[in-house]
């Protein structure tokens, strides 16, 4: 079983992520399971979502307490709280930020990838709030590979509330633009 | 088709593909989004019934009841405050004896205000007479309110449902769910015809009407029979569901029983967990077993007390308070195995207002179990409770 935490901002659109990734893996063959942080959602808040995959039907109903990534929609969330909380040794972090993973200092892998640039270019959302869970799912597809960008895009169309296309572009571009800090 | 719905969703299609006629409504996290796709199904013109928004949940169960006696198939769904709202008016639906089915987000009830999981609203109605169903799953929520129509419509029973799917853990997790095909759905509800009778300007009648001492009981006891029917109805209709879409249901889930010492009981989606943490304990050689309650009314005691028949220790895993004396669940089991002595039946209070049920959650309460094989315990036991702020705070 993978275990996957999305922390982003409320109204960033880390649930509908958790969601799309989720879809995405079903279409990939996989058994998957995703859901918020079950409490009260405010915009500007810090959330948290969850994507559970696995080769067997998911039988358990709790929590993640231990994931084998994280992935982060707001790089300044880095700052507030503690991102790496319970992720297993040797697991993945995947940060949307214009900074490089050398940039950083913690004991995982680390991935970057600029989705805010990104999103605008595709004009998703606004600069002060521009759409980056689509992209982020990218990201993710390049980093830990469970999951392929072609079914990534097909999720995103399927699930995707507006602007499928675009969303489904993001998503590519944030594949193709990842730095993955452990290849040299 | 095989896709990933949330609960809410699976709960949606359910209605949808049942074709309900009228879906009255008033929101309440967590089960809002069912009213929201139902609404988005008439607009698209996916379905053709009348959506009808009101301004409380009192009114919109009302306005299901008048439905249902024009003879229209109706659904809806709420959760905690909204079913608590509704309370007056259940009994009135099943005194009516109207094939209303509803859909439940099972949440807590204030105070302290809390949108979290657990199983007092409907535990609250235990005695609406309503049929009480629990989801452990999203393919189950979906699955259970076809049934419930095609349970509650039969002449045989003639009373309404809910059909309960836990708060957050299954309306708002998505998985994947099998949406049966529609010409399927329509083979096994058959096309609805209200078979009681109906409001008709025709054939003036007064319904809900004046109950003097005279006819009063009779009444409650017809209601009575209905429920024992529906026993027998509901093992019918799962049979033939099982036949058709092939996927079983029945009242209680046995698992591990067999050869088991210790017996854990449990309701709605803290199941699968459980389920995962016996079989790692099953490894270990500890011989526990796992039932799992569906239809809490009309209650499977025949069911229950077979299958707990000689066993040593029963752990009734309740998700509910009923202050004063202890759990819902651990009541009712505790009443069916009157007689039967040699099992000790002990109740563990958890996860109320959405509090995570985990394998720690279980390890804590097998822990308790074993040691009851060997001497006395708590007949009631609150898991994961900071006990000592509480008596802290109490003796201020």
């Amino acid at each position: 079983m993978f275990e996957v935490r999305f922390h982003g901002r409320g109204g960033q659109g880390a649930v509908t992520a958790a969601n799309i990734l989720a879809m995405a893996a079903f279409k990939e063959g996989y058994h998957a399971q995703s859901f918020p942080f079950f409490g009260v959602e405010r915009r500007g808040a810090p959330v948290q979502a969850f994507t559970r995959i696995d080769e067997k039907p998911i039988d358990i109903r709790m929590n993640v307490y231990s994931p084998h990534a994280v992935v982060v929609l707001d790089p300044s969330l880095l700052e507030i709280i503690n991102v790496t909380e319970g992720l297993a040794e040797g697991g993945t972090i995947i940060i949307n930020t214009s900074k490089s993973p050398a940039d950083y200092d913690f004991n995982y892998k680390i991935a970057t990838f600029d989705a805010t640039s990104i999103a605008l270019a595709h004009k998703l959302g606004s600069s002060a709030s521009p759409i980056v869970n689509t992209a982020i799912l990218g990201a993710y597809s390049k980093a830990i590979k469970n999951v392929s960008i072609e079914n990534v895009m097909l999720a995103i169309k399927e699930r995707a509330p507006a602007k499928k296309e675009e969303n489904a572009m993001a998503a590519h571009e944030a594949y193709e633009k990842t730095i993955l800090g452990w290849e040299k | 088709m095989k896709t990933m719905l949330r609960g809410n969703e699976a709960v949606a299609y359910a209605f949808k593909l049942a074709k309900i006629n009228v879906f009255p409504m008033f929101p309440i996290t967590p089960s809002t989004l069912v009213p929201e796709m139902i609404s988005k199904f008439v607009a698209n013109g996916e379905l053709d019934a009348e959506f009808i928004p009101l301004d409380s949940e009192h009114s919109a169960i009302s306005a299901a009841i008048g439905a249902s006696l024009k003879g229209a198939r109706v659904g809806t769904a709420t959760a905690s405050q909204g079913l608590a709202l509704m309370h007056e008016i259940l009994f009135i639906a099943s005194g009516m004896r109207l094939p209303i089915v509803m859909g439940i987000g099972n949440r807590a009830l204030s105070a302290p205000i809390n949108i979290w999981c657990d199983h007092q609203d409907t535990m609250a109605e235990r005695d609406a007479g309503w049929l009480q169903f629990y989801a452990e799953s999203n393919q189950e929520g979906l699955d259970l309110i076809l049934m419930a129509f095609k349970i509650s419509e039969d002449k045989r029973v003639l009373l309404p449902s809910m059909v309960g799917l836990d708060a957050f853990v299954l309306t708002h997790t998505m998985e994947p769910v099998d949406i049966p095909e529609q010409d399927q759905v329509d083979e096994f509800l058959g096309e609805f015809k209200a078979r009681y009778r109906t409001l008709d300007t025709k054939n003036p009648a007064t319904f809900g009407a004046f109950g003097s001492p005279r006819h009063y009981m009779e009444f409650r006891y017809a209601q009575h029979l209905a429920m024992e029917r529906a026993k027998h109805v509901i093992d019918e209709v799962f049979k033939e569901f099982g036949e058709k879409f092939g996927r079983n249901y029945s009242k209680i889930n046995e698992e591990f029983t067999e050869d088991a010492d210790i017996v854990f009981i449990t309701m709605g989606s803290c199941t699968g967990t459980a389920r995962e943490f016996i079989k790692m304990k099953r490894k270990e050689g500890k011989k526990i077993g796992l039932i799992k309650i569906t239809v809490f009314r009309p209650f499977p005691k025949d069911e229950i007390r077979k299958a707990l028949k000689g066993k040593k220790v029963v752990a009734v895993i309740d998700r509910n308070f009923s202050p004063g004396f202890g759990g819902a669940v651990y009541g009712e089991v505790l009443a069916t195995m009157y007689g039967e002595t040699e099992t000790k039946i002990i109740d563990f209070i958890v996860g109320l207002g959405g509090r995570d049920i985990t394998f720690q959650t279980f390890e804590k309460v097998l822990e308790i179990a074993e040691k009851s094989l060997e001497g006395e315990v708590e007949k009631i036991n609150w898991i994961e409770v900071d006990k000592e702020a509480v008596e802290k705070e109490e003796m201020k």
